[in-house]
């Protein structure tokens, strides 16, 4: 049996060689994407903890098993509004420079295969808040989808209320 | 690798130079057992031993003349007078500075090295015998002062490797090579036992050498080129002299406590460590030169190993934080399995509740061991502080005994680490201003020699930390004067003894009339204050004068966890420590003042402190002054000053862990750190003295009202 899981495995492997898997969301209402292997695990938003004197974009503190964890909202980061955080959003929890950090995403949609040749680099647009948040962009069942640059949402940590 | 082993051997040193300046302190202390003396000498050997391995040249050749100087006094040919013990204590600091700039880089003294080093020469007698400690491998690595020279001897070496021994990567050439350095050296191979081509075993032993060394070199010098194969071989030295000196005898012994990097360093510090195991050992080691004298000193040494503290196991500190962490954990996740079990909608809970009472007290108890790891007696660090008082001593032309007091008692190893700063200033302080020169000593009918004591004890889930000195005690009008000068008091203030003695304490207080050496770098107690307050303890004097002050330090058992009153603001949960708070009170609209267009005062018993608004402070919602916060909670600052917190409701008083949000996030104002809480939800844990800091009105009033309140206590 396991060695029949294997070698399936194994084909999709082979087939899927140079394709990356990313796992795309939604916040505000747009479609965004990380890398699987970025994500460490993906939560039910539950309140957090405020920060004091903490920017808009910067929602409090979470406890993950015990390890204090920063809470980004996506969307007022990328410069769009503030959301409404309920128990239908979810949290995905990344790990930046070693440390875990929690985004708020309005949902998780779906796992898509992406072929590197397929992201094209990010047009020039007015915002340059966002131009420097998105890597590049990929066309999946005719919408657009933004792959994040993770490194750039979340500087070094300690910059956070600077 | 070799930066690890290195790394050993410095820790090593620490356990080392413990156990050197343990047994100065008793020699000092007037106890002259050969044991002690024999324990100061291996300390210094072993030192000196590692040190040549790494090729640490200067301080193999102190060293080298320090254990000099001991094995004369372990001979009885030295006695130790008041002199040589000062001589030896002063080497001994001397020795640490060296290891310490062998470790970290930098430059010793050298005009005290120098003099040093000439004072101990002095007692080395001439005909003295030179005991070179020669590492394999690395021989001439140093070149140990001036080797005496001797008349020639022969050693016929038997050398027959055990297979082990080619397993560890050891090279019967290097070894012959190193002996070949010695002296001139002869090798023949027996090869006798060697089977035919197919009967070979490639992984047997067969090989047998017999070596004819003609050196002037000891027979330990000799020895100590087999020290890294040690076991792993089959060794007999014979000397023409063999039975010639029971010294050399001595020397094996010593040399069997030496660096074997091959089963694991750590065999440096087994004499300290475990002492029983060791003692096994060394009679081995002394079998392959077989001795009188070897069973003679062994046996003292069995007997030390008896009272000798028990087995330790050394591990890495991380691991021991996992486990801290871990079983905070524990407790955070118990509180939240009672929660939720006492949410369930069961008839009958009893047994699930009994269940998870046991639950409750096997995680305290891992709680409780697990914080014992980390706790350290202060010993070491109160043996750093006879140093301390030594050379500021020396440095005021002063006489002072340092005598220390519950030494064992156990602190967390952070604590003790961050203490050192603190209690060093105090010490040089109580030497440099509290006691007196020996002439004024006489005059006011005292002993010429001051006293200080250090005495560490345990009080009611506290530390207390004490330092004593019979000096003169604190010079109130002085320090009043002083006080007013610097304009940190107003002229008329009237103050009790008590608030004059804590005025110390203030930023930009210096006392000293001349700046010495020592103290009054403008660097003034209070940053002893800020240290102590930093570690969530406490710091106070009492001072009577003419007999002397005491400066208490009481600090918290461990740093892990802390007491905390747990309270709400502004809809969120958050912890203030127990320690910062001197009294709650629910507030009532007749105790609220206002003052100008922001400032409130809180009425306490005639007395009026000013508010602060915890929720305003930390920009979590807008101060309403319509509706005063319910509770208040009476903090004093560093410097004494008292305010309200104001927030809205108190919850609770307990325990919780302290999580750091260093790298979480920046430094918040207002906030010490974060915890988490029974319902899992994490709580800030908040800063009092920061929050006031932050808070606008309470700064203007702060600045306003000091002068007035410098000391309000």
């Amino acid at each position: 049996m396991q060695s029949q899981a294997e070698a399936k495995h194994d084909d999709a492997e082979i087939k899927h060689a140079q394709h990356s898997e990313f796992v795309s969301f939604t916040v505000a209402g747009q479609a965004f994407c990380l890398k699987i292997t970025q994500i460490r695990e993906i939560r039910r938003w539950s309140p957090v903890t405020i920060l004091p004197h903490a920017p808009a974009d910067v929602l409090g503190v979470m406890n993950l098993r015990g390890a204090v964890i920063p809470i980004y909202d996506l969307s007022a980061r990328f410069g769009l509004q503030q959301t409404e955080a309920s128990e239908r959003n979810v949290v995905i929890v990344v790990s930046v420079h070693g440390k875990p950090v929690g985004l708020l995403a309005e949902s998780v949609s779906e796992i898509i295969s992406i072929n590197p040749d397929d992201i094209q680099d990010t047009p020039p647009v007015d915002s340059r808040n966002t131009m420097d948040y998105i890597q590049g962009i990929i066309s999946h069942d005719d919408t657009m989808v933004r792959i994040i640059n993770l490194d750039a949402v979340i500087s070094v940590p300690e910059q956070v209320l600077s | 690798m070799a930066g690890s082993i290195q790394d050993t051997f410095f820790e090593e040193c620490e356990e080392l130079l413990e156990a050197m300046d343990e047994g100065l302190t008793a020699i000092e202390g007037g106890d002259h057992d050969p044991e002690v003396v024999n324990a100061v000498f291996r300390a210094v050997h072993s030192i000196k031993g590692g040190a040549g391995a790494f090729g640490l040249d200067e301080l193999v050749a102190f060293a080298h003349k320090f254990e000099t100087v001991f094995d004369e006094v372990r001979a009885n040919r030295l006695e130790l007078d008041t002199k040589l013990i000062q001589l030896l204590l002063r080497s001994s600091d001397h020795l640490s500075d060296l290891v310490a700039v062998a470790r970290d880089g930098g430059s010793t003294d050298e005009a005290h090295h120098d003099v040093l080093i000439s004072a101990l020469e002095e007692y080395i007698e001439e005909e003295e015998e030179e005991l070179v400690f020669q590492p394999m491998g690395l021989g001439g690595a140093f070149d140990a002062a001036p080797i005496e020279m001797e008349k020639e001897r022969i050693y016929k070496i038997r050398f027959h490797p055990l297979k082990d021994m080619y397993g560890t990567g050891n090279e019967p050439y290097f070894l012959f090579q190193t002996l070949a350095d010695l002296g001139t050296l002869e090798v023949q191979l027996d090869d006798s036992e060697l089977p035919g081509f197919d009967a070979l075993d490639t992984d047997e032993s067969y090989l047998t050498w017999k070596l004819t060394l003609t050196s002037t070199e000891s027979k330990s010098a000799v020895e100590s080129v087999f020290e890294f194969v040690e076991g792993l071989c089959e060794l007999s030295i014979e000397s023409d002299s063999d039975a010639e000196d029971e010294a050399n005898a001595l020397a094996a012994l010593d040399a069997a406590f030496g660096v074997m990097p091959e089963e694991g360093a750590d065999q440096v510090a087994a004499p300290f460590e475990a002492p029983v195991p060791a003692s096994e050992p060394v009679a081995e080691a002394a079998d392959p030169a077989p001795a009188p004298a070897a069973a003679k000193t062994a046996a003292p040494k069995a007997e030390t190993a008896k009272t000798g503290p028990n087995p330790t196991l050394r591990v890495d500190l991380e691991r021991v934080d996992r486990l801290i962490n871990a079983v905070g954990e524990l407790i955070i996740n118990h509180s939240m399995l009672a929660q939720q079990i006492a949410n369930l909608d069961v008839a009958d809970l009893r047994d699930v509740e009994t269940e998870l009472e046991g639950f409750k007290n096997l995680a305290r108890d891992i709680q409780e061991g697990v914080m014992s790891i980390r706790a350290q007696p202060v010993k070491p660090l109160f043996q750093r502080m006879a140093r301390i008082v030594r050379e500021a001593s020396a440095a005021t032309g002063k006489t002072c005994k340092l005598v220390t007091e519950g030494e064992n008692t156990e602190v967390d190893k952070t604590v003790i680490e961050r203490l050192s700063d603190p209690l060093t200033h105090i010490l040089r302080n109580a030497v440099d201003h509290g006691v007196e020169k020996p002439e004024d000593r006489e005059a006011a009918g005292k002993a010429r020699s001051g006293e200080i004591r250090l005495t560490a004890s345990h009080r009611s889930g506290s530390v207390c930390i004490e330092i004593k000195d019979d000096g003169a005690g604190v010079n109130r009008p002085r320090v009043k004067q002083i006080a007013i000068d610097k304009g940190l008091i107003p002229e008329n203030a009237d103050l009790t003894d008590s608030e004059i003695d804590n005025l110390l304490f203030l930023p930009g207080f210096s006392t000293a009339k001349e700046i010495s050496n020592l103290s009054g770098r403008g660097v003034g107690m209070d940053v002893v204050k800020n240290a102590v307050t930093a570690l969530g303890g406490r710091i106070n004097i009492s001072s009577t004068p003419g007999k002397g002050s005491t400066f208490t330090i009481i600090l918290p058992l461990t740093l892990a966890v802390m007491d905390g009153m747990v309270v709400s603001v502004a809809d969120q949960t958050m912890v203030v420590p127990i320690t910062s708070i001197v009294e709650t009170m629910r507030g009532s609209d007749d105790m609220v003042n206002n003052l100008g267009a922001d400032g409130t005062l809180l009425s306490i018993r005639g007395n009026f402190v000013p508010v602060c608004d915890v929720g305003a402070a930390l920009g979590l919602d807008k101060p309403d002054h319509d509706q005063p916060p319910g509770v208040y909670l009476l903090v004093e600052t560093e410097t004494g000053q008292r305010s309200a917190l104001a927030v809205d409701d108190i919850h609770d008083q307990r325990q919780v862990v302290i999580k750091s949000l260093d790298g979480v996030c920046g430094n918040i104002p207002g906030v010490a750190a974060a915890t988490i809480l029974g319902d899992g939800k994490i709580a800030m844990i908040l800063d009092p003295e920061s929050i006031l800091a932050a808070s606008p009105s309470a700064a203007a009033f702060d600045t306003e009202r000091r002068l007035n309140n410098a000391i309000a206590s």
